[in-house]
């Protein structure tokens, strides 16, 4: 168990930060710990530290360093570039915005709160397999349209959007194209050019990285606005002083994790592999999101006939530490607005679990995994009415005459 | 915003009482519905206006199957006049709290409860009627 005392499965909401990471961090606090702004010595060693910082992490999406800002995370660079995508939009008239269904919450309430300010939007479906179609993107965009803004890896699921062809449409409709990339950096290998995105998301703690920092790339040409006024920092369009250790940080995890990628990911993807047949073989269980198209270190099952928060505590109990997209975990009386999008009736979103994972988990985690979980699906079984009653009525079934 | 669980939520969640179900029950009560997330379904064996067994299955979160398993615990041995008293709060304060997101499920309970007296008592007036 890589962080000893629990096995972490946990990996989609936040990971551990890596050691070199840590490292390139250090000293920050205690050699360049100026402010980037300072005209001194001490001010210009902060000042390297952050541009260098920017410099690699736009070589990593093939990006100029002129093109990254960064912001105190995910949420905050899809808040910002919604909002922005929007208001270049609406300068022009233009006041539609087209999403998906299933995008994280900072992109789904953000566009909530420009509704209210009255802009139309365009949720694509996402179909069972968890997947937009960019005929559906082409279909969807109209004359007024601002902003496509389609998630590139769900964060549930972990399906993996067509995102160069979305791209591709949006370029070729002159509208501007958006994605949150926070479950993809660091995993795949990104190329704003390539792929012709206009604006991506990234978040630190998603790849070994620290919380509390992250990255919008805007491609030069698109005039964002400010977010935070104040001083010159991010080319005076996000004020206050840099988090000069977290920017060091995030800029060695993200080369970190892309270093060996391949055989990284191939390492994971076999544990998932091993993952997927053993669970399969718990009856009434069903892989959430497509097969194939989705990333190595992400699986999402739903258990018929159970909760997941229950199953999660059962599972917590044995040390293994996963996440649900149940309602009560979310504190809602809703179940995950992802499954739901994906067309799973509610009874049966409520029984799901997300196991994700990374190389920084070992076999002997997946080992505990599959030793634990059918035994915890099977006792929170027993306990279910509605389990009892559907093995009641199959049992009516195989009885009656013919 | 993780949800922190009373030590006692904990215990009665880990090692729930009294789950199963009565096959010889004289009063039966499912309320809930799995599409909000949470099924209970509560059995009771009456002696003589005492409930002398009560077990229970739950579909839900850790707080439902906590919530049914001191409610169980609470109408053990009791008159039903005094089990039809129980209330929400009564089985929230004896698992020393619930998070607020969480105070629905122990209201299942309770209303598992009276729906399991209410099928008692009806079909004692079945039996009157059959006599």
């Amino acid at each position: 168990m890589g962080m000893g005392k629990y096995v972490y499965m946990d990996q989609a909401a936040t990971t551990k930060i890596s050691e070199r990471a840590l490292g390139a961090m250090m000293p920050c606090f205690t050699e360049a710990f100026g402010n980037p702004s300072s005209l001194h010595e001490a001010g210009r060693d902060a000042e390297a530290v952050v541009e260098q910082a920017r410099a690699r992490i736009a070589a990593c999406f093939h990006a100029e360093p002129s093109e990254i800002y960064f912001t105190s995370g995910g949420s905050e660079a899809d808040n910002w570039a919604i909002r922005q995508g929007a208001a270049l939009g609406a300068k022009k008239g233009k006041k539609h915005l087209i999403s998906s269904a299933f995008e994280h919450h900072a992109v789904l309430h953000t566009l909530e709160a420009l509704k209210k300010e009255g802009f139309e939007v365009t949720l694509l479906p996402v179909h069972e397999n968890g997947l937009v179609r960019p005929e559906e993107l082409k279909a969807a965009i109209r004359e007024d349209t601002a902003l496509v803004t389609v998630m590139y890896v769900n964060n549930e699921v972990g399906t993996i959007q067509p995102v160069e062809e979305l791209g591709r449409i949006c370029r070729e409709s002159g509208v501007l194209f958006h994605t949150d990339a926070v479950q993809a950096a660091g995993h795949l290998l990104i190329d704003v050019k390539e792929q012709n995105i206009d604006m991506l998301s990234i978040s630190a703690h998603k790849f070994h990285g620290p919380k509390g920092v992250g990255a919008l790339y805007v491609r030069k040409g698109v005039a964002l606005g400010n977010l935070i006024f104040g001083g010159g920092q991010e080319r005076g369009k996000r004020a206050g002083t840099e988090n000069v250790p977290a920017i060091a940080g995030m800029a060695t995890a993200l080369e970190e994790s892309l270093e060996n990628r391949e055989e990284k990911n191939a390492r994971t993807r076999a544990m998932q592999r091993k993952l997927l047949e053993a669970v399969r073989k718990i009856p009434c269980t069903r892989l959430n999101g497509d097969e194939e198209r989705r990333v190595a270190g992400n699986l999402n099952f739903c258990f018929e006939g159970i909760e997941g928060e229950s199953l999660l505590l059962y599972l917590d109990l044995d040390g293994i530490c996963a996440s649900s997209g149940s309602a009560c975990t979310s504190g809602s009386l809703e179940p995950s607005h992802v499954l739901l999008a994906l067309g799973l009736p509610a009874e049966i979103a409520h029984g799901s679990l997300r196991l994700s994972f990374d190389e920084t988990n070992s076999e002997a985690d997946a080992d505990l995994v599959l030793e634990k979980l059918p035994e915890v699906v099977a006792r929170l079984r027993s306990m279910s009415p509605v389990w009892k009653e559907k093995e009641d009525r199959e049992e009516r079934e195989r009885e009656k005459p013919f | 915003m993780a949800m922190t669980y009373s030590e006692k939520v904990r215990d009665h969640f880990a090692n729930p009482r009294n789950v199963g179900t009565l096959e010889d029950a004289d009063g039966v009560g499912e309320v809930g519905n799995a599409v909000c997330g949470d099924i209970m379904k509560m059995y009771l064996k009456i002696d003589d206006g005492i409930i002398t067994d009560a077990k229970f299955n739950t579909f839900g979160c850790g707080a439902a199957i906590a919530t049914s398993s001191m409610a169980t615990e609470m109408i053990k041995g009791k008159p039903i006049e005094e089990a039809e008293q129980l209330t929400n709060q009564a089985v929230v304060e004896a698992l020393d709290g619930l998070p607020p997101v969480k105070i629905h499920c122990s209201v299942l309970a309770e209303e598992a409860i009276k729906a399991a007296l209410d099928d008692y008592r009806s079909r004692k007036r079945d039996e009157i009627v059959h006599d």
